[in-house]
Formats: C-alpha cells, sequence, structure tokens
C-alpha cells in the first residue's frame, strides 16, 4: 500500500498486483479439484462458455447446471437456488468476463448474504472462447477488491493449488458468501457440454430434488 | 413549473377496498409465487410496500431486471416460485435472457410490467421503449395479458401463474394505466 501511495499514478494497479501475485493455474484442473471435494450433493452452477464445458468434462453430476446463453447470470442464477434451497451449499463458476457483465450482482448477494453461496470466478483477463480479447478489466482492475467492496467480504485470491483447495474448504462450511478468484491460462476448454437446455435444466432439477 | 411527475391514485378499487395491488399481492400467495424480485417504479410502489410487510414473501430489490430473471430461475430450478416487478423500461433489457434461458429451457418466469409510455407519457423515451415491449414479446410467442380492469384483474393474473407453471413457460402481465393510474405530470394531476 505504502508503495502506491507513493506513486498515486499507479494507485489504479494496487489490485493488479494482488491477483499479480497469485500463481497461473488451470481451470479444468482446479475445477476437478472443487468437484473432487463436493460430498454432500452441493449444486453447481457453470457459467456460459469454456466455464460450463470445463464443469462438463471435469464429470457431469446431476447437481451441476451448465448455461447455455445469458452470459453473466451464474451468480444470480445461483443465488436463486441457495434461496430456494438454504440447507444446500451452492457454487457458482463464472468466468472475469461474464462477471463483468454483472458486477451488480455482487452487491445483491452481499445485501442478501446466504451463507450457503459461494462463487469461484476464473480470471484469464479474455474472452478466451472468442479469440481471447481482452477484457476492459484487464491489469486495471481486481475482481477480488471489487467484490469486497461490494460487499463480499470473504473475498480472496487462491495463491496456488493448495490454497485454492483450503478456500474451497472454507467455503463448504462457510456462514457466509464468499468469492474466490483464480487466475487461468488461456487454454481452451477440456471437453464442450450438449447443448440441450431442455435436458439440463431438468436433470439438474432431478439433480437437486425437485423433480 | 410544476413539472415533477407522479402517480395518480389507483384508477380503479373494488366495492371491498381491494385495490389492484391488493388482488396481485394475493393471487400470488394463492399460488405460491414466494420469491419477488424488483427494480423499483413508481407505479408499483404500494404492491412493492404490501409485499415486503407480509412475511410470506422473501423479496428484494435487484440492480438489473435481468440478474432478476437469472435469480427467480435458478429459484424455480431450485423449487421455488418466483416473480419479478419493473416496468416497461426495464422489460427492454430482457431480449437476450429471455431468448436464451428462459424461453429455451422452460422456465415459467412470472412477469409483472407497470406500463409506462402509453395513455399520457410525457417521456419521449418511455413512449418509445413501450413500442419494443410487445413485438419482442409476440416474436418469441411468450404469453402476455394486459390487464386494464379490476374485475378482471384477478382471473387473469391468476390463470396465467397457473398457465405459465403448468405448461413450464413464462408470462408477461402488462399493467395498463387503465388500472393503476398510471403515472402523469403533477400539473395534468391537480386538475384532474
Amino acid at each position: 500500500m505504502s508503495k502506491s501511495a507513493a506513486n498515486p499514478s499507479r494507485q489504479a494497479a494496487v489490485g493488479a498486483q494482488a491477483s499479480g501475485n497469485a500463481k497461473v493455474m488451470n481451470r479444468y484442473e482446479l475445477t476437478c479439484r472443487l468437484v473432487g471435494k463436493l460430498q454432500n450433493g452441493e449444486a453447481v452452477i457453470g457459467g456460459i462458455g469454456n466455464t460450463n464445458f470445463d464443469l462438463w468434462a471435469a464429470g457431469q453430476r446431476p447437481e451441476n447446471y451448465y448455461m447455455l446463453g445469458s452470459m453473466g447470470l451464474a451468480c444470480p442464477i445461483a443465488l436463486g437456488v441457495a434461496i430456494a434451497q438454504p440447507k444446500r451449499r451452492v457454487f457458482a463458476l463464472e468466468g472475469d468476463g461474464s462477471l463483468l457483465m454483472q458486477l451488480g450482482c455482487l452487491s445483491t448477494i452481499a445485501a442478501r448474504a446466504p451463507k450457503n453461496l459461494a462463487i469461484v470466478v476464473f480470471d484469464n483477463g479474455v474472452y478466451q472462447i472468442t479469440g481471447a480479447q481482452p477484457t476492459p478489466a484487464a491489469g486495471v482492475a481486481d475482481i477480488v477488491a471489487i467484490a469486497r467492496a461490494s460487499g463480499i467480504a470473504v473475498s480472496a485470491w487462491a495463491a496456488d493449488e493448495d490454497d485454492f483447495d483450503r478456500l474451497i474448504a472454507a467455503a463448504l462450511t462457510a456462514e457466509a458468501p464468499s468469492l474466490i478468484a483464480v487466475r487461468i491460462d488461456t487454454k481452451p476448454a477440456v471437453g464442450a457440454t450438449d447443448r440441450d437446455p431442455v435436458q439440463i435444466r431438468e436433470r439438474f432439477m432431478r439433480g437437486i430434488g425437485v423433480r | 413549473m410544476p413539472t415533477e411527475p407522479q402517480t395518480t391514485q389507483p384508477a380503479q378499487r373494488a366495492a371491498g377496498g381491494g385495490g389492484w395491488d391488493d388482488l396481485v399481492l394475493a393471487a400470488l400467495k394463492r399460488n405460491d409465487v414466494r420469491l419477488v424480485t424488483y427494480v423499483p417504479d413508481r407505479v408499483l410502489t404500494p404492491l412493492i410496500a404490501k409485499i415486503h410487510a407480509d412475511p410470506f414473501f422473501t423479496a428484494f430489490a435487484t440492480t438489473r431486471e435481468e440478474e432478476a430473471i437469472g435469480i427467480i430461475a435458478g429459484a424455480w430450478m431450485g423449487g421455488m416460485r418466483g416473480t419479478l416487478l419493473m416496468q416497461t423500461s426495464g422489460f427492454a433489457t430482457l431480449a437476450n435472457v429471455l431468448a436464451s434461458l428462459v424461453v429455451p429451457s422452460q422456465i415459467p418466469a412470472i412477469m409483472f410490467v407497470s406500463e409506462r409510455g402509453t395513455l399520457g407519457e410525457f417521456n419521449l423515451g418511455q413512449a418509445l421503449v413501450c413500442r419494443t415491449m410487445r413485438p419482442v414479446l409476440d416474436s418469441l410467442a411468450m404469453e402476455h395479458r394486459t390487464v386494464t380492469r379490476l374485475d378482471e384483474l384477478d382471473f387473469i393474473v391468476d390463470r396465467s401463474i397457473k398457465q405459465a407453471v403448468a405448461t413450464q413457460a413464462p408470462v408477461a402481465l402488462i399493467l395498463s394505466p387503465l388500472l393503476t393510474g398510471g403515472k402523469v405530470f403533477k400539473s395534468e394531476a391537480a386538475s384532474a
């Protein structure tokens, strides 16, 4: 902090420095680590594009929901599931570009403060699926700082894979919503979700005991 | 110059004293629609206040209408019925989420739209955006009803919610100024 205070022109990069300390990891590997820790029927909402493709590739749990459109709504959909089923833990997996489209949802989640909701943001700074164009936020904004300022106090960058495991374990028993941001590489997803929205929705509803 | 817009009194009130807001609230309860999301609108204010005062409902504002659709879609998949209250300009932000989530996934999103832009509108932008609403609904073949009369409100709202759930399809219930009184210039309201 003292460094940025001494150089006001660099203050905008404070957040970027925070994320810069985090190791660049891989989305599929981290998704597998997350899924491997889910023992209690936790619901997982996979955001559009590579985020849900890697969730699909990590094993097609019936408690997974795969988004095929409506970019930016993984967190709102997860909030809805978390409100409807307060005893079930819910994870939203979202890309940085997607979250940037719907930053207001972080304040809504903070205001509702669901104990059973956790957000994982995969941040590679680019719209990878459309040709890896940098997002407007790349290098200037910090997802964790945005989340904290939006009211989600339990927000952190995962320093490495072990730290990610620790943060996920904490989210599984947390008493407040949390956000875990991870820096990832620009590798494409390992798989691709079958594009049948009714089947995806129906299977998810059966998976979480509504059907 | 008294140019501040204000809401007129509800245009219609039943003999028993129940206004359109009471009837909408009752229909939501009867159909177990417990989750109410909204982006505020002046005309909807009494309904929003009564919903907040009733512990039956979980009610809160969202930052965008699109966000609210995501929330009620998730809640429905989780077994809880939800609705979104908004005004015409808010509906105009929903084409993508309706076309890419609600309609193809067959999610019974129940939407109430306070109709601005017609029957005495003073804001050109509202008048223009209003013209996009029904063409968007029609182009997606979505069920929509415009409620103009208090004596028809319960039938339309109750049956439309039941149909949405039974057929797993969204519905837009448009609350006309003929029903609600709408929103007009203060000077006009004073002389009315």
